[in-house]
């Protein structure tokens, strides 16, 4: 079970990710070997998975970020396999998600320009196994994208 | 930025696992510590790198509901979206405010403990924010993460 130190440990990490063990310490008000005890217990029960880089695809190129909400034909055994494993061979694809609700998966993914998308969404997107509906929505502005936890 | 081969192999490996010492990256590049060190730095002070996200088991910590809401404001003219981004960022739940084009003006995405604890959420929270119109809800049943055009 996880206890008040272990939550704040999570907090201030998550909050600066590039924290290093003695600064988490002595936020947590801890000993450095204490710290990583904790972590190395929190890592080894599977609550901090790890740390990914984020990257800026605008900066590489991919200033596009296009939103796809799909609804698949149910009707057919095996519907979701086969929509995932194809959305996965599709490089420009980011995030997939499947949902209980009125959308079955929504595809983010990053296209270089209008031209770009367009192509993907024609040759890569449309040809996707089961697809029943499709909608798409492109994002704006990055309002709030920290994804912490409100630990 | 134009990247070269090493370039992209280096960004598939921080974005697997940015924890990894330089040494660590450099012995699956082939290169030495200081010069993957250097490619890191390059890639930083470019902007691809913007930084690192800590990836959370949300369901350990106590957080078994994760929902995708989208939001349609009721009346565009007389709503301040500069009121309403800076109110539903102010909320602790909320973790993403996305504003889009299309069928929605903003998609959320949003903790809780369970379905009772989102309702809350919901009801206090999310349709009290100045303007808002309809919302949408779907529940996250799974997620992946993938490498993108690297």
């Amino acid at each position: 079970m996880l206890d008040d130190v272990d939550r704040t440990l999570v907090r201030r990490w998550q909050a600066e990710p590039s924290l290093t063990v003695p600064e988490l310490a002595v936020l947590a008000g801890l000993s450095p070997g204490q710290t990583a005890r904790r972590l190395d217990r929190l890592a080894a029960d599977g609550v901090i998975r790890g740390q990914v880089a984020v990257i800026d695809w605008a900066a590489l190129g991919y200033p596009l970020r296009v939103s796809l909400r799909v609804t698949l034909d149910k009707t057919v055994p095996g519907t979701f396999d086969a929509f995932l494993a194809a959305a996965r061979d599709v490089a420009e694809v980011l995030e997939i998600q499947t949902f209980l609700g009125r959308v079955d998966v929504r595809l983010a993914l990053v296209a270089r320009d209008l031209a770009h998308y367009q192509t993907l969404y024609r040759t890569r997107i449309l040809s996707l196994p089961h697809i029943a509906d499709i909608e798409a929505l492109m994002d704006v502005a990055a309002v709030k994208a920290d994804e912490r936890l409100p630990l | 930025m134009t990247l070269d081969d090493t370039d992209r192999a280096l960004l598939r490996l921080l974005v697997a696992d940015a924890g990894q010492p330089a040494s660590v990256l450099g012995r699956q590049l082939g290169l030495s510590q200081p010069a993957t060190w250097r490619r890191v730095k390059r890639l930083q002070d470019a902007g691809v790198l913007a930084g690192r996200r800590l990836v959370l088991d949300a369901a350990a910590l106590g957080f078994g509901v994760t929902v995708f809401l989208g939001v349609k404001l009721a009346t565009k003219g007389g709503v301040s979206l500069e009121d309403f981004e800076r109110a539903v960022g102010a909320i602790p739940e909320v973790q993403v405010v996305t504003h889009v084009l299309g069928l929605y003006d903003y998609r959320l995405r949003v903790v809780a403990r369970d379905l009772a604890d989102f309702e809350r959420v919901l009801r206090r929270r999310i349709m009290t924010l100045p303007g808002v119109g309809t919302v949408e809800a779907n529940v996250l049943l799974s997620e992946e993460r993938r490498p993108g055009p690297l």
